[in-house]
């Protein structure tokens, strides 16, 4: 299994993996045309954690979306690895906001869904699956059907599906919402693992700003709907970090308390427009 | 806290499942005393009318009517001990089974193949429509040119009844698949064929039972009206011969009978479903203990 490879893979960062050229995406309702992203441009290197923060329905999602292929940008490009993207992006992982995991399968048989496609044998697809319920802690729990799970628990099961399918890019939207936060602590230390051992690179949405910090290599601000960058910035973090000790780091407070300053007048605009 | 490990959540986790599982219990006992409360009014019910039934028959209306409990349970008894009964419902079991699958097996795959290919489904929408709303029981006369009078028509019109409540229900189901857990699976490198299996159908299925849990009773209505048009055996024809004969008991004996095969089919189609659809008594199992 390849979580378990050791060691790392030589990090060829030739180039960019993804890359946004002038991206817009309009929505086109009954009765109005709802822009969720303009003029976004955003060059993101192999193996690189980026994180995506700005207020509520500012397009974050959008750009996922557009990264998977689930559908393309109104105007601008989208490029992933050097070829344009124009269907279903087999190279990447998603993992939506809403957990998306097939009702009728139990926890394994949501888990071993992606392996059973890529016709893997039933042992071997076994003990990947039974590893991956330890590493997200959900022994107990394999022949729960997703009705029965709690919200975290659902997240867990979903995160453990996306690492079982390993794809060279995850594309994660708020996975880590739903957790206490011991276990996202633990979550956000392993996905922090994985993605430098396997040299994986990683879009991630996210709300909290502690998170984005904690986890990024850039964090990318965006504005209010229609969502536009309004800064890019460089974690002032070394890759090898320990997530556990952050809260004591001051370049960590700084960086953090910045977004906060970013990021606060936009959510009131959006809280006025909301209401 | 030094364990900083996967699975710290574990505990909390096990000790909330305890929990749910214990009102899950409790909610069970609930359910099986009231069932049982149910039941037991339910036999006074219907013993209190057989009753009355038997009191008025003769009394106040003349048997001729309504014949009697008693005399039905005669009749019943001596078509049962002649072995005569089980002919007739073996008879018009295997037309109506025979009719649900055929028509079923049919809907399921034209109502999947134009779920999944909605330019088709627009193509023949009209005719479909055409077809649909036309009273089936109008094909009788057809169905009887074409094969004759025997088994075969019984079944060919009874699927021709099942098959569109069953395709209606499929195609309804499969359009409604979420587009998103197709995404998914796409995402991960499925082909259609997997799509097809590992959500599609699973999704639809839902629908699908809907689909034949209607088509129980219409599935019944196709073997006899076929029979009580042109048959010499099965409940339907001996419902005719009783009623040519001015035989109010067996007229009423053969209606029982037929209610018979209707609750038996019911009862099977609601073990198929809960065979095939194990997460959906899951899903009950949690409502009722929330």
């Amino acid at each position: 299994m390849s979580i378990q490879m050791s060691g790392t893979k030589p990090k060829a960062v030739t180039g960019s993996l993804i890359s946004f050229e002038n991206v817009s995406k309009t929505f086109e309702l009954a009765d109005r045309s709802v822009a969720a992203v303009e003029n976004v441009s955003l060059n993101i290197k192999r193996g690189e954690f980026v994180v995506l923060v700005g207020p509520s329905g500012c397009g974050k999602s959008t750009l996922l979306n557009m990264t998977a292929g689930l559908f393309l940008p109104t105007s601008g490009r989208v490029f992933y690895d050097g070829t344009l993207v124009t269907g279903y992006n087999l190279k990447t992982g998603y993992m939506t906001q809403n957990d998306h995991l097939l009702p009728w399968r139990d926890v394994v048989g949501n888990i071993s869904t992606p392996l059973e496609i890529r016709g893997m044998a039933r042992g071997e697809r076994h003990d990947r699956v039974a590893h991956l319920i330890e590493l997200v802690g959900l022994v107990g729990f394999e022949k729960s059907y997703p009705s029965q799970l709690s919200g975290g628990m659902r997240k867990r099961t979903a995160l453990a599906r996306l690492l079982a399918y390993d794809p060279e890019t995850l594309l994660l939207d708020e996975p880590f919402a739903a957790l206490d936060a011991q276990l996202r602590l633990n979550m956000q230390i392993e996905l922090l693992r994985i993605s430098r051992s396997l040299n994986k690179t990683i879009l991630f949405v996210t709300h909290d700003l502690d998170e984005a910090v904690a986890l990024s290599d850039r964090a990318v601000v965006f504005t209010a709907r229609p969502g536009r960058i309004r800064q890019i910035s460089d974690t002032p973090l070394p890759r090898q970090r320990d997530l556990a000790g952050l809260r004591r780091d001051p370049a960590y407070t700084r960086m953090t308390a910045e977004l906060w300053d970013l990021i606060m007048p936009t959510l009131n605009e959006t809280r006025g427009e909301a209401s | 806290m030094s364990n900083v490990e996967i699975g710290m959540g574990q505990p909390n986790a096990a000790l909330a499942e305890a929990e749910r599982r214990a009102r899950a219990d409790r909610a069970k006992k609930a359910k099986r005393v009231e069932s049982l409360k149910l039941n037991l009014y339910r036999v006074l019910l219907i013993g209190g009318f057989l009753l009355l039934w038997e009191f008025a028959s003769g009394r106040l209306i003349a048997p001729f009517f309504i014949s009697a409990p008693s005399a039905i349970f005669r009749r019943l008894y001596g078509w049962i001990a002649s072995g005569d009964i089980f002919f007739h419902m073996g008879i018009t079991a295997t037309e109506a089974l025979s009719g649900l699958l055929l028509g079923s097996v049919i809907g399921i795959v034209v109502g999947t193949i134009l779920g999944m290919r909605p330019f088709l489904a627009r193509l023949l929408d009209p005719i479909i429509t055409t077809f649909y709303s036309l009273p089936k029981v109008a094909l009788a006369p057809l169905f009887i040119l074409w094969i004759g009078i025997g088994i075969d028509m019984k079944i060919t019109f009874t699927a021709a009844i099942v098959f569109f409540l069953v395709f209606l229900n499929t195609y309804t189901g499969v359009r409604n698949v979420s587009r998103e857990l197709i995404s998914i699976l796409y995402l991960m490198g499925a082909n259609e064929m997997q799509v097809l299996r590992r959500v599609v159908l699973p999704s639809a299925i839902t629908w699908v039972f809907a689909g034949l849990r209607i088509s129980v009773p219409y599935s019944l209505i196709g073997a006899i009206v076929g029979e009580l048009m042109a048959s010499n055996k099965g409940l339907g024809a001996l419902l005719v011969r009783a009623q040519g004969e001015f035989d109010t008991a067996g007229v009423f004996a053969a209606l029982v009978a037929i209610m018979a095969l209707a609750v038996i089919f019911n009862m099977a189609v609601r073990r198929l479903e809960r065979k095939l659809m194990p997460w959906k008594q899951a899903e009950q199992d949690q409502q009722a203990a929330v």
